[in-house]
């Protein structure tokens, strides 16, 4: 694997290889040191043209925790708002010797641009790339719901293991959402079924070509049974206009309430009686697309979710930069 | 360089070989006249041909030259001997300059640019609305009446968007025979949000390239209401760049019923689809975008069976650095000026869905007609100017933009082979086009 740009490229051995890795990196973060000496002497470079601390600081422990050097780069202040474009910007971090390049923009589909020019040798990685993949995210969803599924199955460890029979329903912005894009491939490709909820103006057009159920009512969607809720955030900058009327209104159709929590509490992984799982990729509008209660519920997995992050990004760190696995 | 030719053994429209003679800017003979005659002129250079297509000089109703404003990108002088190179002895040079072409002052300098240039002829298109910004009529009147004469206005680039403006558009031009040029567009179906505007064709591939997307019907609605209008009120109206089969179908409609409408088809939408962004390289980037296979085959048969009028190539030149960039932030538009013939050559002859006489009717004769210049596309014959190419259907050669005239590099056929081959230009009777390579203006300026 020489990048890693989207979950759709990833094939079941290649999904399977980074969750198994990020078990093993799990372990390291269980430790009192914290710490792997694999990239010792290897830079990362964490190029953000968009805020966004929470999935930097993730991608920044995952390095430090394999013993790499860092260099964070943000476009707000840097020589970009001087109007650099990204092909200088990446040949002067190239200059000075990066080995990797974790980019985060808001511009779809510029880490796959970075991956294919002459500009940079380093391998790159998609921290997010405008409303087309974020695949970091969507695999440590993947981890955070292996371990539910097969731990309700018995298993004994969750390595080597896949979704298959899962069934995960996703709920909300899925048009502009780069999480449910890459998370869609790759449950997919992890033989999840998948189903999407959300009113029409927020999925594409011709969502009817995904390998998806679709449904445009929440209740209807969880009566279906789900094994596992998906929330996605409502994007403030979007509400109200002509996507839905307003806020309020999202939330009687399309919010994870109270009311709809009782439903969820009686949902179960499969038949096997264990409860089913809520997840959200953060940050949450609580009261909007997710009461206060289903957030910090027993069968939410949001705070395992963002420590997972850490253990997906050292992972996939360390098979792009020691060439773990070929794909 | 003397001024009469004998063009040996070419076969016009691709039917049987001949010989033409050119003297004083006109076809002065064709056939054994043209041999016999051409033995009494001294000073003659004889062209030989043998094998080559002779076609009329292709007629664009649909460039950006750039220039005023936008010189880094494109001027009228490396714009129109790109046309040379492509075959072109006409074009139409759309008024999304720096300042718009809105007023006289601009499309007499345009005009001006062009003559001084003298590789094609160069015709302004005006502005229908100031600056571009479909809000009030341009001097429309000023600009048919000034030296350029002024008959295609269109804010391309931009849709005229609104029905009551697009009305008193049509309408005001009718009194000095001119006609608007509609780049079909409906802004409030490619805007997504405040911040961001449609950056492909909404289908399969923008839903899984995270891209907003860019609906046929935002083409088709405009088309729809436009053909009405231009019906309602007796006007003629042309349709830019069509890339929909709705569109097709429209236009279809339309022509049945009696509409005054007239329509282009560029040259990349008759042969490239959505797939290719896939790539995410921004060369595919264009306005309209690239449409799906069943949408490039509607407008082959459309442009096959008369529906569609004219090849129009939207000749978009960008600075590298407006393409060498993320897709969203980079330029709209593709070079097209000299990959016209190849394209439609591959696209529509080699299909078998024309032939050479249809491709003179579409690149040449129609446009000619429709833009109201009644000395280009010409059949050749004795006696009539001599705007004409030659051309060698045989050759293949795969397309490298670094050899290309024009300032642009932004062809989306970069490292693609494609057939066919200008050989020669001639403007008037004047080789700006010799043996494959520029040769002069007629203002005598050389590449």
């Amino acid at each position: 694997m020489r990048h890693l740009l989207s979950t759709a490229d990833l094939s079941h051995q290649d999904a399977l290889s980074i969750l198994d890795t990020a078990e093993e990196m799990s372990a390291v973060s269980s430790r009192e040191v914290k710490k792997l000496p694999t990239l010792r002497g290897r830079t990362v470079v964490n190029l953000f043209y968009e805020d966004s601390t929470r999935t930097r600081v993730s991608f920044e422990a995952a390095a430090k925790r394999l013993s790499a050097d860092v260099v964070n780069f943000s476009a707000k202040g840097s020589s970009v708002s001087k109007g650099e474009s990204l092909k200088d910007t990446v040949q002067t971090l190239e200059a000075m010797g990066a080995d990797a390049v974790v980019i985060r923009h808001s511009a779809s589909g510029a880490a796959a641009q970075l991956a294919a020019s002459d500009w940079t040798e380093a391998a790159v990685v998609n921290a997010g790339d405008g409303t087309h993949e974020h695949p970091t995210q969507a695999l440590l969803d993947a981890l955070t719901l292996r371990r539910d599924w097969s731990a309700a199955h018995a298993a004994g460890s969750p390595r080597g293991t896949d979704l298959a029979g899962m069934k995960v329903l996703i709920v909300g912005d899925v048009l502009h959402s780069r999480v449910a894009r890459s998370n869609i491939w790759l449950l997919r490709t992890l033989g999840a079924e998948v189903s999407l909820a959300a009113p029409a103006t927020l999925l594409p057009q011709s969502v009817s070509s995904w390998p998806v159920t679709v449904h445009y009512s929440l209740d209807d969607a969880l009566a279906e049974g789900p094994d596992a809720v998906m929330m996605l955030r409502v994007q403030a900058e979007r509400m109200g206009g002509a996507f839905f009327p307003h806020a309020a209104e999202y939330t009687r159709r399309w919010g994870l309430t109270d009311e709809r929590l009782e439903v969820v509490e009686t949902l179960t992984l499969g038949d096997t009686g264990k409860p089913a799982v809520i997840l959200h990729p953060g940050p949450m509008n609580r009261g909007v697309e997710i009461s206060a209660a289903a957030a910090d519920s027993d069968q939410s997995r949001i705070t395992d979710q963002v420590a997972h992050g850490v253990s997906v990004r050292m992972a996939v760190l360390h098979l792009l930069l020691t060439g773990g696995h070929d794909a | 360089m003397p001024d009469s030719y004998l063009i040996a053994g070419a076969r016009p429209y691709g039917e049987e070989p001949t010989d033409l003679l050119i003297a004083d800017g006109v076809i002065a003979a064709v056939g054994e006249q043209a041999r016999s005659r051409a033995a009494q002129l001294e000073g003659i250079t004889q062209v030989d041909a043998a094998g080559q297509i002779a076609l009329p000089g292709m007629v664009d109703l649909h460039t950006h030259l750039r220039e005023p404003g936008r010189e880094d990108a494109e001027t009228v002088e490396t714009g129109t001997r790109a046309a040379a190179k492509g075959g072109f002895t006409a074009v139409h040079a759309m008024a999304n300059s720096f300042p718009a072409a809105d007023s006289a002052g601009v499309v007499e300098q345009v005009r001006r640019l062009g003559q001084e240039a003298g590789w094609a002829e160069v015709h302004p298109v005006g502005a229908v609305t100031v600056g571009l910004e479909g809000k009030q009529l341009a001097e429309l009147g000023a600009m048919a009446s000034s030296e350029a004469q002024v008959r295609m206005f269109s804010d391309d680039g931009h849709c005229v968007a609104d029905a009551q403006l697009m009305r008193r558009a049509l309408e005001y031009v009718k009194s000095f025979g001119g006609f608007i040029a509609q780049h079909a567009q409906d802004p409030s179906l490619t805007s997504w949000g405040t911040s961001s505007a449609a950056q492909m064709n909404e289908g399969e591939v923008s839903a899984i390239l995270g891209l907003p997307g860019w609906p046929s019907v935002a083409e088709e609605a405009i088309i729809a209401r436009d053909v009405l209008l231009a019906d309602y009120v007796g006007s003629r109206v042309h349709i830019c760049h069509v890339s929909t089969k709705g569109s097709v179908e429209i236009i279809r409609w339309a022509k049945e019923r009696g509409v005054s409408v007239t329509a282009e088809v560029t040259p990349h939408h008759l042969m490239l689809t959505d797939e290719l962004v896939r790539s995410y390289d921004p060369v595919y980037k264009v306005n309209p975008p690239l449409r799906t296979e069943a949408d490039v085959q509607a407008l082959r048969e459309g442009l096959a069976d008369g529906t569609l009028d004219v090849i129009g190539t939207d000749h978009a030149p960008h600075p590298t650095q407006a393409k060498e960039c993320e897709w969203q932030q980079a330029a709209m538009g593709m070079t097209g000026l000299e990959t016209a013939l190849s394209g439609v050559q591959h696209a529509m002859v080699e299909t078998g869905l024309i032939g050479w006489r249809r491709f003179a009717e579409i690149t040449s004769e129609r446009p000619a007609a429709i833009g109201g210049h009644a000395d280009q596309g010409r059949p050749l014959d004795a006696g009539e100017p001599a705007h004409l190419i030659l051309v060698d259907a045989d050759a293949r050669r795969t397309v490298n933009p670094e050899e290309h005239a024009t300032k642009g590099r932004n062809s989306p056929f970069r490292g693609i082979e494609l057939p066919g081959r200008v050989t020669a230009t001639f403007l008037g009777g004047h080789p700006t086009m010799l043996h494959g390579e520029l040769a002069s203006s007629r203002t005598g300026r050389t590449a």
